[in-house]
């Protein structure tokens, strides 16, 4: 990594005693192309999520036969699927329906992970340990396998998948935040809480949980890619949204069948989910190596 | 090393009865009821009842994990709803075609990743090594369905050179085993051969810096034998360990790979199992995956003690 441009300069020396770690934090993740590339792409993405179905051109559901496999132009920019309805159009309400459903599921998954996490990291113990053994073992599933287990039982749907991969990544959750809460606790902040005698809750509350937000920032974004692939992956598989309604992976396993006929679509949603995907990643790695030059000599 | 090896065999026990525990808790959220669902949708209530008692639905709770536990260690796991068969010969009957496809992307992983992070460490941040990292990142962002559709895109529709589907057992033509393997198992390599060489790069640049490395050069050994005995074997723990990781990404992506190329592995099995709502197979299919991944690690533990005997005394 660059080691030039995150050094704070001579400028930054000596800090204000009281500066916020978030600020220095910021301006050295904004110093970093790859973070400012990465998410200046997801957020024309979440504009794009958010807009794109309100100016769409055509109807995303319903199309005209005739217009089946219409090779891009004529009023279908991008061309027509296999039942003539207007890719364009549908891959702008797909955006949206697989960007939101990724975020449910991480969304989940820190409701579910960070609780737990930090009782357990806090309290440790035997409540600890049995956790961890549930976690461990929990972990030890593929991550598609266990999440196609859960939507089988529950029976496929957006929402159900979505409950699944939350489930799925939650130990994950859990693994991170336990960690830095283990390591926050031995700090002398925390200690010097406790020795004032400050409640448990106010001690994790105000205490540990703003020192492990970082971690968990990366996490999430790692977490977002890794959800929308497995959203993906769901409905390629046909055990995520239901139709009409379309998604990244919904749209890529149906012109998955009409490859010979369509090969333009295939590779479109394909390179549409994996640059997204590619974003997320590049901007957590940039994030963690902002976050870990916050560490003081 | 017994001693150490027992240790990790019986340290398997408890994983595995959470595995199957969760399993059994997930199975108690199915919707309705399981007894009804087995009898039919057309089943008279007698009927309904006489599911129940047959699979065990009236026990305590405790008790059915319990005899269905027992179940599992004899290798029982139940009766396909769907076709009525044992679920462990269904597994079995396709296991094969999931074994061939990981193993060969495996194999095919460590072939790519073992050269090129030697050549990327060799000199760092020279050309080779920028374009080694260019492509790893690649590698590990593009998903296994993407790789898979451009292949055969590519391969089987564009050039049409090699079989885009079906599989062909080892046991009957080595050769049109190995045509139809290469599709699926580069698919599912790439990911594996990404990440491999971006550790392998990572712990193998460590170890160019050495002591011991300038000594072997000073000695006047080849570029071949300094890379290849003296970083190699040095860089094989951290490798080892990312190997074991991958078959979790392995097992979970043969799913894809397996609809991609039409092959009937155990992925195609659960994803048919869940159409079918027939969850003695689901749960059959799971418990195997989770198994293997335990079983793996556990090789890879008892490898460290292998590689690095330091391992061995600690423990």
């Amino acid at each position: 990594m660059s080691q030039a441009t995150g050094l704070p300069g001579p400028t930054a020396m000596p800090p204000p005693r009281r500066a916020s770690p978030s600020r220095g934090f910021l301006r050295r993740a904004v110093t970093q192309p790859r973070v400012v590339a990465s998410a200046a792409a997801l957020l024309v993405l979440v504009l794009v999520a958010v807009v794109g179905p309100h100016v769409a051109p055509h109807d995303p559901l319903s199309g005209e036969l005739s217009r089946a496999f219409q090779p891009p132009g004529d009023g279908y920019l991008l061309g027509g699927d296999d039942l003539g309805r207007d890719i364009l159009s549908r891959l702008l309400l797909a955006t949206r329906i697989s960007l939101l459903a990724a975020f449910q599921a991480v969304l989940i998954a820190f409701a579910v992970g960070v609780p737990v996490g930090l009782l357990s990291g806090y309290f440790g113990g035997l409540l600890d340990s049995v956790l961890m053994k549930f976690n461990d073992a929990a972990m030890s599933f593929p991550a598609l396998i266990l999440a196609i287990v859960i939507v089988g039982i529950l029976g496929p749907s957006l929402t159900n998948a979505m409950v699944a991969i939350g489930a799925v990544y939650a130990p994950r959750v859990v693994r991170v935040v336990r960690g830095s809460t283990l390591a926050a606790r031995e700090e002398l902040y925390v200690k010097s809480a406790q020795a004032m005698g400050c409640a448990h809750s106010r001690v994790i509350l105000r205490h540990i949980l703003p020192n492990i937000l970082s971690p968990l920032i990366v996490q999430a974004s790692i977490m977002m890619g890794l959800a929308i692939l497995a959203e993906a992956s769901l409905s390629f598989l046909g055990l995520g949204v239901k139709p009409p309604t379309p998604s990244w992976g919904q749209m890529l396993g149906r012109s998955f069948q009409y490859l010979y006929r369509d090969p333009f679509s295939v590779v479109l949603v394909g390179a549409v989910i994996s640059v997204t995907v590619l974003c997320f990643n590049v901007f957590g790695d940039g994030i963690r190596d902002s976050v870990g030059r916050e560490v003081p000599k | 090393m017994l001693k150490f090896t027992l240790k990790r065999v019986v340290g398997l026990v408890p994983i595995m009865l959470m595995v199957t525990l969760i399993m059994f808790l997930l199975l108690q959220l199915t919707p309705g009821d399981p007894a009804r669902v087995a009898a039919g949708a057309d089943a008279s209530e007698e009927m309904v009842q006489l599911f129940r008692e047959r699979m065990g639905l009236d026990q305590p709770l405790l008790q059915q994990y319990g005899s269905w536990v027992a179940g599992l260690v004899r290798g029982d796991f139940g009766t396909s709803l769907q076709y009525g068969t044992p679920v462990s010969e269904m597994i079995l009957r396709r296991a094969p075609v999931t074994i061939s496809l990981t193993l060969t992307a495996t194999i095919l992983g460590l072939l790519v990743a073992v050269p090129a992070a030697m050549a990327a460490a060799y000199k760092p941040d020279r050309i080779v090594d920028r374009s080694t990292v260019f492509a790893t990142t690649f590698g590990i962002s593009l998903p296994d369905f993407f790789i898979g559709l451009l292949l055969v895109l590519v391969f089987a529709i564009e050039f049409d050179v090699l079989p885009a589907l079906g599989y062909v057992p080892f046991t009957e033509s080595p050769l049109r085993w190995s045509i139809h393997m290469i599709l699926p198992a580069v698919t599912l390599g790439a990911a594996v051969a990404a990440e491999l060489t971006r550790h392998m790069r990572a712990s193998l640049r460590d170890i160019v810096g050495m002591e011991y490395m300038n000594t072997a050069r000073v000695k006047g050994l080849g570029t071949v034998r300094v890379m290849g005995k003296h970083a190699l074997r040095n860089a094989a723990v951290p490798v080892v360990t990312v190997l074991g990781l991958q078959i979790r990404r392995l097992l979970g992506g043969t799913v894809i790979v397996e609809r991609i190329f039409s092959l009937d592995g155990l992925g195609s099995l659960i994803v048919q199992g869940v159409f079918a709502r027939d969850f003695p197979v689901i749960l059959g299919v799971g418990i195997v995956s989770a198994l293997t991944v335990v079983v793996v690690n556990l090789a890879v533990d008892l490898s460290y003690g292998f590689l690095d005997p330091r391992v061995r005394v600690g423990a």
